[in-house]
């Protein structure tokens, strides 16, 4: 099996997405290079969790093309026939810990499922993942529903991470976090992507972490991709949904620069 | 100088996996050990990679027992092509197997592609693991039976409370019957009374019909035929009737509220409710209690009529007794007593269903299991508590002549 070197790891082109009548995802393109952390932003209900969940697979698309790491997902058997499963993790938005296992035991569930490891490498290496996001082993032996919200997405990403996967889709990461925890899950998502070379494909509203974390931005509005690229390049972009975005009340205090 | 060379081809791998990352450059991880006097060098290469996960963990269990007998340990990362946490986590316990039992140990020709993640690597796992220690097993044993014999305690006590807070709710929309949920009420009841009729009036009307066949069949062999009224009027009005509909309402709709209280718990809507300073007895216990304690005497009555209907019906065509004479015979052989009987365990035991399906439903934790594990439980325990009801009942109702 020849691979097809890309310097891309995704790449959708003229993708349409709908569901009856409606189209969400209008004529949509869009390139995310490896190894980049790409924030995309839009209005609430504007498509972006279904850009997502079409490029990994969960709903149906109704024409275009999603090619990921250089193999085309319509290709025979899908991407999952190709790659099997640890080709991309997923943080969902609310964290989707199963929640009758432990903590410990969600990191590992992709590594008892895929491998065939010793429980006590296993154990190990689930250890190193939480320690990896940030908690203890003793945090290890919890329930999803005895953590606290950012713990419940420290979790989460660390079983995204578990099989060390090339892509990471990061579905609102610091919603519901307080601030200091939401820059240290930014930190967190920079640091692994370093050290694991992760390409990061986030949904996000947070001006922060789009500011601090991201290399591009995309702008998702009435089903297109409006702007792409850095940080202030979207900030002089002259689409009106964008400038709206970025200028708004909140945006501009965010923005201020300090004296 | 010994040259081992360990190529474990033969391990088992589960499935192909093939992550992208890895798709151009994967190829096998190896682990040269060189033994030179007491010191043993390492040297990995290839892809040290998940994708390779079962034949990393055999490497490293084969290179366990030599790591032992070496004084001084090197290992030499340049011919690694890729790495991952699990192959860094690997390398990372071979060379702190070695530092803890004090051997030297020197790591070289790390790519700075990967220092990066081999330096995380090296700081994790280092706290110690609690392990717990492994009870006795007849002191476990001794444990449980202790905490369910106090659990059981607990549980009568949370019966109680809820009768109590149902009956304070009750007071309550009694002093100020504004209060009353009258829509919740309605709505229930016609979920609990009125959709339940079809399936209630079929079984019912099965199991009279079962009744009545059985009873004439064995009843033919001394002649004793027309008996099967009274047996069929009997066991139906006083017995048969209400406990059939009573389980029925415990499955379909004691579940029910169990399932949608334990959902509303899980969601926070039970304290949501609370902080708006509404009681959520009132709210949404009181209507569902009161809607069985309405609809399941009904549901009984109408329970009773069917069964009759079948057993007339099973009289007329398989016994060759009319209808007219069934009603005749149905007319000497059952009092109103009978009937009254039956009727008056109704609402005592939709009540008992109704507290328990409640404070089952108030008692889900987060999880799913949980919630699926207190709906089967509420089901359970009603059905249980309903036939001791109509034990106690019978007692009751012998005692006292009826």
């Amino acid at each position: 099996m020849d691979a097809p070197t890309d310097q891309y790891a995704i790449r959708v082109s003229d993708l349409v997405v709908g569901f009856g009548r409606r189209v969400v995802i209008d004529h949509l393109s869009l390139d995310v290079r490896r190894g980049e952390i790409l924030g995309l932003v839009g209005a609430s209900g504007g498509g972006k969790s279904v850009l997502m969940r079409t490029i990994i697979g969960l709903i149906p698309k109704m024409g275009g093309r999603i090619e990921v790491m250089g193999w085309d997902a319509d290709a025979a058997g899908g991407l999952n026939g190709h790659f099997g499963a640890p080709k991309w993790g997923i943080l969902f938005q609310q964290g989707a810990l199963f929640s009758s296992l432990t903590a410990r035991q969600n990191v590992q569930f992709p590594l008892r499922e895929n491998l065939s490891l010793s429980q006590s490498l296993m154990d190990e290496i689930a250890d190193a993942k939480l320690e990896m996001v940030g908690l203890t082993a003793e945090d290890g032996d919890k329930l999803p529903y005895e953590l606290s919200g950012g713990m419940v997405k420290r979790v989460a990403l660390a079983r995204a991470l578990a099989l060390d996967p090339a892509i990471v889709f990061l579905d609102e990461p610091t919603s519901g976090l307080d601030p200091i925890a939401a820059g240290d899950f930014d930190v967190l998502i920079k640091t692994l992507q370093k050290t694991l070379g992760l390409t990061v494909f986030m949904v996000t509203h947070d001006l922060a972490s789009l500011k601090t974390v991201c290399d591009r931005v995309a702008a998702l509005a009435d089903g297109k991709i409006v702007a792409i690229g850095s940080m202030d390049d979207l900030l002089h972009s002259e689409h009106p949904w964008v400038k709206a975005y970025f200028h708004g009340k909140r945006s501009l205090m965010l923005q201020k620069k300090p004296d | 100088m010994i040259w081992l060379k360990l190529e474990p081809q033969w391990a088992f791998r589960k499935i192909e996996l093939q992550p992208f990352r890895n798709l151009a450059v994967n190829s096998a991880p190896l682990l040269n050990a060189v033994t030179t006097g007491d010191s043993l060098e390492l040297r990995p290469t290839g892809s040290w990679t998940v994708v390779n996960a079962n034949l990393l963990e055999n490497l490293f269990n084969a290179v366990t027992p030599q790591l032992a007998s070496a004084k001084r340990l090197r290992v030499d990362l340049a011919g690694v092509r890729e790495i991952d946490t699990l192959g860094a986590w690997l390398l990372e316990k071979i060379s702190r197997g070695a530092e803890q039992a004090g051997r030297p140990v020197v790591v070289t020709g790390v790519d700075e592609r990967h220092a990066e993640l081999i330096e995380d690597v090296r700081k994790v796992n280092r706290g110690k693991r609690r392990v717990q220690p492994r009870p006795n097993a007849a002191l476990a044993l001794l444990e449980r039976t202790g905490r369910s014999a106090f659990g059981a305690v607990g549980e009568a006590a949370i019966l109680l409370q809820m009768l109590g807070a149902v009956s304070w709710a009750l007071f309550g929309v009694l002093r100020r019957p504004r209060s009353l949920r009258l829509t919740s009420l309605v709505y229930q009841t016609w979920r609990f009374g009125w959709q339940a009729i079809p399936i209630v009036v079929l079984i019912t009307f099965l199991i009279g019909a079962i009744i009545a066949q059985q009873g004439i069949f064995h009843f033919r062999r001394f002649g004793a035929e027309s008996y099967v009224v009274d047996m069929v009027g009997i066991l139906v009005l006083r017995e048969i009737g209400v406990l059939i509909v009573a389980i029925m309402v415990a499955g379909r709709s004691g579940s029910a509220c169990t399932a949608e209280l334990g959902s509303m718990k899980m969601r926070e809507e039970i304290d949501a409710l609370s902080t708006m300073g509404l009681d959520p007895v009132e709210v949404l216990i009181l209507p569902r209690i009161v809607a069985l304690v309405i609809a399941l005497p009904i549901l009984a009555f109408l329970g009773s009529m069917a069964a009759l209907y079948g057993g007339g019906l099973i009289a007329w065509l398989y016994g060759g007794m009319s209808p007219a004479i069934f009603i005749a015979r149905l007319h000497e052989a059952v009092s109103v007593t009978h009937f009254e009987v039956g009727m008056i365990k109704a609402p005592f035991m939709a009540l008992v269903i109704g507290i328990i399906a409640c404070s089952e439903g108030l008692k889900v934790k987060g999880s799913a299991e949980s919630l699926g594990r207190q709906t089967t439980t509420s089901v359970v325990k009603s059905i249980f508590l309903v036939i001791v009801l109509d034990g106690l009942f019978a007692v009751f109702f012998a005692s006292i002549g009826m």
